[in-house]
């Protein structure tokens, strides 16, 4: 043990550990981050000086290489398609773990019974992490392959079964290899391939609309890995790290499901949004108001306080600036406006807020669902832009319904509440919405985009 | 062996606890760039990477590594920079940009 490397390795931990801490507020988060960095810096700059370390010929060529690609998707990716940039790099960490758990294990070839177990450890939680992200990655980006899409649920009979029995092959191999390491190079490269395969397995039959939680699950095994890799090598900084990232991404997914009112064992095994539920979804009836963009604009204008509760449909309609404008013109007109987010609302968590961030809105005008609903009456105006499932009463009210116990953005409590639509199709969840039949519901059919540019319009004529 | 496993397993336990702590108070704004900020810290692998790529114990062994060394640095380089990206577009409402 090098004393100059692991002090190095304390100040690293330390960095990681303030600049997550620093995350806990936008005033201080990007300083959080470029400490984070630095620490990842130091931390790479000290491993150099590694006695074991002897040529740095690929070294070099890696990490410029890395640089270089990591620097492009960096700057290219659009912020729509953040959540597949996430799911990639979760991979890439996963995969980077494996290959130091086999390299480890092809350079000593007679590990102690010890380092063995963290061996098959980093390489299977790697490979479940690798793959799985890359099935992840492709159901964002909702890749067909002839009539089959894949940010569908995939389903099929005994796939439970199947899983069950993959996971049991994947123990049997590591234990073949644990008991006798010197001799399992077979064993070994099994246990990749059945890694390889869990993953995607246990991707597969989870609908498009639960990736947030598959993302954040998929994060969270990105960051054991490294841990599992840390043991391998009996590294203190890579536990340190890893173990963050672990809870991360344990914290994130629990948030999903809780804002979902699932179980992460129904969100992962039940294949939801694959057969649409029938039950509790025919019982909302009434008559539906829609409104012109003109009798929109007569409501908006005469309101002292709205909120806007954006849905997916608003990033995908590529709304978030003419919803800004909207806003700001409001606020001109003396109305006091928020953004009301739930989690789910993006396709990864907190996803919708940098998609507004990204249009210029202010922070302190995003809010959480918790911050609007005691206050929500006093709420003239409720504008739903591309949301439906996040903002239907059923889940309050209907002990039938599919999603009831999920929290949602009361908006039926607020004196008005105009939904921009294209259409009356149900959401992710495949249930009818009541909301649409309220009394002090309006439904502004269109594109949400149009719609917004045409009451912007409104107010700059008057 | 089994001094240095419950070593760092000590360590595990408390940066788990750490990890908790702190990630629990980041506001639900913020998860994004939690998530691709943790992402490339989770990169850290790239430690291990550089030592098997760098370290001539066998052929593939400094195939493997550097390969790795590629993965991992992609992973750091990139989360950090889009982390950046994202949280420099957060802006409070006075004196943000007309």
């Amino acid at each position: 043990m090098n004393i100059g490397i692991e002090s190095v390795y304390i100040v690293a931990a330390l960095m990681f550990g303030l600049g997550l801490k620093l995350l806990s507020s936008p005033k201080t988060a990007r300083r959080g981050n470029l400490l984070s960095a630095l620490g990842m810096f130091l931390a790479v700059v000290a491993t150099l000086f590694n006695q074991e370390i002897i040529d740095f010929r690929f070294i070099a060529g890696g990490i410029v290489l890395g640089s270089i690609i990591g620097v492009l998707a960096a700057r290219l990716v659009a912020m729509t398609a953040m959540p597949e940039m996430v799911a990639l790099l979760n991979g890439f960490g996963g995969i980077a773990s494996l290959l130091v758990g086999w390299a480890e294990y092809d350079s000593t070839m007679a590990p102690t019974n010890f380092t063995a177990v963290t061996i098959f450890l980093a390489v299977m939680i790697g490979g479940v992490t690798f793959s799985g992200s890359v099935i992840a990655w492709a159901k964002l980006k909702e890749f067909w392959f002839g009539n089959f899409g894949i940010s569908k649920a995939f389903v099929f009979k005994g796939q439970q079964v199947f899983n069950s029995l993959l996971v049991l092959a994947i123990l049997a191999c590591g234990l073949l290899f644990m008991m006798n390491p010197e001799e399992g190079y077979q064993y070994f490269l099994v246990i990749i391939a059945l890694a390889f395969l869990l993953g995607i397995m246990a991707v597969m039959p989870i609908g498009g609309a639960d990736m947030p939680v598959v993302i954040s699950l998929l994060n969270a095994y990105s960051g054991m890995a490294a841990c599992a890799a840390g043991f391998v090598i009996q590294n203190n900084i890579l536990i340190v790290a890893g173990s963050l990232v672990g809870a991360s991404g344990i914290i994130l997914t629990n948030i999903m499901c809780k804002a979902m009112n699932r179980s992460l064992s129904n969100v992962l095994f039940s294949g939801f949004g694959s057969v649409v539920n029938a039950a509790g979804s025919g019982s909302a009836q009434g008559e539906v108001k829609p409104v012109s963009v003109s009798d929109a604009y007569l409501l908006l204008e005469a309101a002292n306080a709205g909120a806007f509760v954006p849905g997916y449909g608003l990033a995908a309609a590529q709304a978030q600036h003419a919803v800004h404008e909207l806003s700001q013109l409001l606020e001109a007109n003396g109305c006091e406006v928020r953004f009301a987010i739930h989690p789910v609302a993006g396709r990864m968590p907190g996803h919708m807020n940098v998609l507004l961030a990204e249009a210029d809105v202010p922070y302190d005008e995003l809010v959480e669902p918790d911050d609007v609903n005691p206050i929500i009456e006093t709420v003239d105006v409720c504008m739903v832009v591309g949301a439906n499932d996040v903002v239907n009463p059923s889940a309050r009210d209907d002990e039938t319904s599919s999603i009831y116990g999920m929290p949602i953005v009361e908006v039926d409590r607020a004196r008005t509440c105009i939904v921009m639509k294209r259409s009356m199709a149900t959401g992710f969840a495949g249930i009818q919405n009541p909301l649409f039949f309220k009394d002090n519901t309006r439904m502004l059919f269109g594109d949400a985009k149009a719609s917004l540019q045409g009451l912007v319009s409104e107010f700059k004529h008057d | 062996m089994t001094a240095e496993f419950v070593f760092l397993a000590f360590i595990l336990m408390l940066s788990i606890f750490l990890g908790f702590e702190l990630i629990s108070k980041v506001p639900s704004t913020l998860h994004t760039p939690l998530m691709s900020g943790s992402n490339a810290i989770s990169g850290i692998t790239v430690v291990g990477a550089l030592i098997a790529a760098g370290s001539q114990n066998s052929e593939l062994s400094v195939i493997l590594g550097t390969a790795a060394v590629v993965f991992a640095t992609i992973n750091v380089v990139g989360g950090y920079l889009v982390t950046n990206r994202m949280l420099a577009m957060f802006k409070k409402k006075e004196g943000g940009k007309k």
